[in-house]
């Protein structure tokens, strides 16, 4: 991403022109990755590696982070950096929480879209039309949305029932779904610990039983959106403003207007991701949000602009993030894990000819290898910086497969293109 | 400037004026709407921070705040100079305060002259700072990795790696009679003393000199260095900088290097003037208080001196509004408002003279073309 800044030519070989994977190869390759890890649970003992708990929180903890991601997609794509998505997450938490105590939670869903929409509206006041740098527009937008909540905290909170300075009330959940019949068959396979067909029973169980109905619709926006951006008329004026504005203008495309549009519904996505993570907590507090919003970001650019690489990038998080909180030893098997996976990139990099990216790749992963089997446990602080440190590796390691919308970041005027 | 107007003449003044104030009576406003909108008073809020500032003790305090704030800015305002958007001095001044603290309570420091502690607490403080950002700066040459996504990175890793060395099986030690824990303090050899401020309990740093310093300092490598002139080139035209000669990735690195060393003091007035150790309640978020206020100043050394006293009087005179019912916070609201209304209206105004530097070559070429947008 440049950003508007300086911009470093780093000279690097083209990437060759790939054929897409089809989805039979992605889903051979999901399975592989099952059997990876089941084969590091079985080799570790580590039973909440794949455990149907684990799989559900991991759940849990990646739809906010999915969606605030899914925000930085529609900005992005429309050429806006959005890093003000953390200041529209903390609107829609706070949203959620005042609607969502008193007139339950699909409310406080709609009022945290509309504050988190609010939100995105400045930044498209701002950066389209007064063509103010994105970074500082969404820096102010970060630094302002977290006085103001906690000023309406204060003012509405304090003196509500179960309410406080910092929190509000509780909120009611909404309803969960499962898919009726699975939960005890998947269960009881589970509970037998075989290799591969118990972690496949773990996964399943987790993602198919008791599921919030919120994850669901974060699920179907995540169609939505690959629909919209990629398969309509909109979708591709959208996409234009983000590559090649003038030319988008040339053709009677209304760039302010796209990029409003795309801006706004960027707010409202980390609005919604916002309003999950009060309602998943069962109400507001302060500080709730806690970074996800750049780590929704991290995930957008692990995901390289797309909803699917998006999606697998926020579940990749939202497991770490599960796993620090329920297994001590599970975590100590993700350094194998992640040892393994540079081990892999390391090899797919020397068939590349990338020799250079190979080797420092092979001695991070010999690195964390030896790292697991040296220490008993992963200190549970070190765990959090997980989703920063994969992002950083991913955007040193594998930058040249990163495909960034061209205009992204930099200034346009309406007429520029003469 | 091609105008025949100079550099001070009123209507140059009075443009650059007319943005910080515009946004402020803006802010003003905005937060007028939103008090009476919650059914308070806004006189009697102006009324109480103003009889609030005037307090020996708030007056001192601000000044104390204002100084963090002003080294932060300055540490932001490098990299801006050069287009670098150094997000990070929050993860930096953080990691940096902690590891020198550690260095300035370790045992074997009892022994060493006070100068030399002091010195060595301040050079482990721009050494850890520079290095931290140093890595989105070599990450940005031999990668292209933006700096403004490596620095978010680093600030969340800063976090982890803070929490996790702050740890009694590390470098922290429990504090006495709390939970708190935090770095072994640093006894009174390694201290820097205050000044004592007529009629207050609190002193001023004396590290508000340190502030003044890197100010000057500042201003001499922008005005007065071939590097701050190469730094200022590249931030204007890129293109134009390279042609002439300078090398754009050595820039990167060097700036964000010195940016980083800059973020490292930010903590060093309060570990030095007061905390004497850096624990969980350290000062936090300053990094991003620091990108305000060069904003607001437009990184110019003066300019965001005057902002940060600006920040450090309203955050301090605000603590009294909580009592009287008024959540304080309406003053982040309006430090938010102001930073986001003051780049609109520096917007405004450039776009103001471009249209009347314009307007005058018209009239000095004595035909009258449409007034055109250029932009940057």
């Amino acid at each position: 991403m440049s950003a508007g800044g300086l911009n470093v030519a780093v000279e690097e070989k083209a990437a060759p022109v790939k054929r897409r994977l089809s989805p039979i190869i992605y889903l051979w390759l999901a399975l592989a990755a099952v059997v990876v890890v089941s084969l590091v649970r079985v080799l570790t003992g580590a039973d909440d590696l794949t455990s149907s708990g684990t799989v559900a929180a991991a759940l849990t903890a990646a739809v906010p982070i999915a969606l605030a991601g899914l925000g930085g997609l529609w900005s992005e794509r429309a050429g806006v950096v959005n890093i003000g998505l953390e200041g529209m997450m903390v609107l829609g938490t706070w949203g959620a929480g005042f609607a969502g105590y008193q007139w339950g939670a699909w409310a406080g869903v709609v009022a945290g879209i509309v504050l988190g929409a609010f939100g995105g509206l400045i930044h498209a006041v701002a950066t389209v039309t007064f063509g103010v740098d994105h970074i500082i527009s969404g820096v102010a937008i970060t630094l302002v949305a977290p006085g103001l909540t906690l000023f309406l905290s204060k003012l509405y909170f304090a003196h509500a029932p179960g309410g406080g300075q910092k929190q509000s009330p509780p909120i009611a959940d909404v309803s969960r779904v499962s898919v009726p019949g699975l939960s005890s068959l998947l269960g009881d396979l589970e509970q037998k610990h075989w290799f591969v067909l118990s972690d496949l029973a773990g996964v399943l169980r987790g993602l198919l039983t008791n599921v919030s109905l919120l994850s669901l619709l974060a699920v179907l926006l995540f169609v939505v959106t690959g629909y919209v951006l990629w398969r309509t008329p909109f979708g591709l004026r959208v996409r234009s403003c983000g590559e090649a504005p003038q030319a988008a203008e040339s053709l009677g495309v209304n760039v302010y207007r796209y990029k409003y549009a795309a801006i706004v519904a960027s707010g409202a996505l980390a609005g919604l991701g916002g309003a999950i993570l009060a309602i998943n907590s069962s109400q507001f507090r302060d500080g709730q949000t806690g970074g996800r919003g750049y780590i929704g970001l991290a995930s957008m650019i692990f995901g390289n602009w797309r909803p699917g690489g998006l999606a697998a990038g926020a579940g990749l998080f939202g497991y770490t993030d599960a796993m620090q909180l329920r297994s001590e030893s599970a975590v100590h098997a993700l350094l194998l894990l992640l040892g393994l996976a540079l081990l892999v990139l390391a090899v797919v990099q020397v068939r590349a000819k990338r020799f250079a990216v190979a080797v420092v790749a092979a001695v991070l992963g010999v690195a964390f290898v030896l790292w697991f089997a040296l220490t008993d446990v992963v200190p549970p602080e070190l765990v959090s910086a997980t989703p920063y440190v994969v992002t950083l590796l991913v955007l040193s390691l594998a930058a040249q497969r990163l495909r960034i919308p061209k205009y992204v970041g930099q200034l346009y005027r309406r007429g520029q293109g003469g | 400037m091609s105008t025949n107007t100079g550099r001070f003449s009123p209507r140059n003044i009075g443009l650059g004026l007319a943005a910080p104030v515009g946004a402020l009576i803006f802010a003003l406003l905005i937060c007028a709407l939103i008090l009476v909108g919650t059914g308070h008073a806004p006189v009697d809020v102006v009324n109480q921070m103003i009889k609030s500032a005037q307090r020996p003790r708030t007056a001192a305090n601000s000044l104390n705040s204002a100084t963090t704030y002003y080294l932060s800015a300055v540490a932001v305002a490098i990299g801006f100079k050069m287009r670098l958007f150094n997000i990070g001095v929050d993860g930096q001044y953080r990691f940096a305060a902690m590891m020198a603290a550690a260095v300035g309570g370790a045992s074997f420091m009892g022994s060493l002259p006070s100068f030399l502690r002091i010195l060595m607490v301040i050079v482990v403080a721009m050494i850890v700072g520079a290095v931290w950002a140093g890595i989105a700066g070599f990450l940005k040459v031999t990668r292209g990795v933006s700096e403004v996504i490596s620095t978010i990175m680093l600030n969340a890793i800063a976090t982890a790696v803070v929490a996790y060395l702050l740890n009694p099986h590390r470098l922290a030690v429990s504090v006495a009679g709390s939970n708190n824990i935090g770095t072994a303090p640093i006894t009174p050899g390694g201290q820097v003393p205050g000044f004592s401020y007529p009629g207050s309990s609190s002193k001023i740093f004396g590290l508000i000199l340190l502030a003044v310093l890197v100010g000057f300092l500042y201003w001499f490598m922008l005005n007065r260095t071939r590097f701050g002139f190469d730094l200022k080139a590249t931030g204007l035209s890129e293109s134009a900088a390279v042609a002439s000669g300078v090398n754009v990735k050595k820039m990167i690195v060097v700036s964000m290097l010195i940016s980083g060393a800059a973020a490292g003091l930010v903590g060093m007035p309060q570990l030095l003037g007061s905390s004497y150790s850096y624990a969980l309640d350290f000062p936090s978020g300053l990094g991003f208080t620091g990108i305000a206020i060069a904003l607001l100043g437009r990184n110019h050394p003066v300019g965001m001196a005057f902002a940060a006293l600006l920040w450090g009087v309203l955050d301090q005179s605000s603590n009294v509004l909580d009592i009287s019912g008024v959540p304080k916070e309406i003053v982040v609201i309006m430090q938010g408002v102001i930073v986001l209304s003051v780049v609109i209206a520096y917007e405004l105004v450039r776009r103001y003279r471009l249209r009347l530097e314009q307007r005058e070559v018209g009239k000095a070429l004595g035909t009258t073309k449409a007034p055109e947008e250029v932009s940057a």
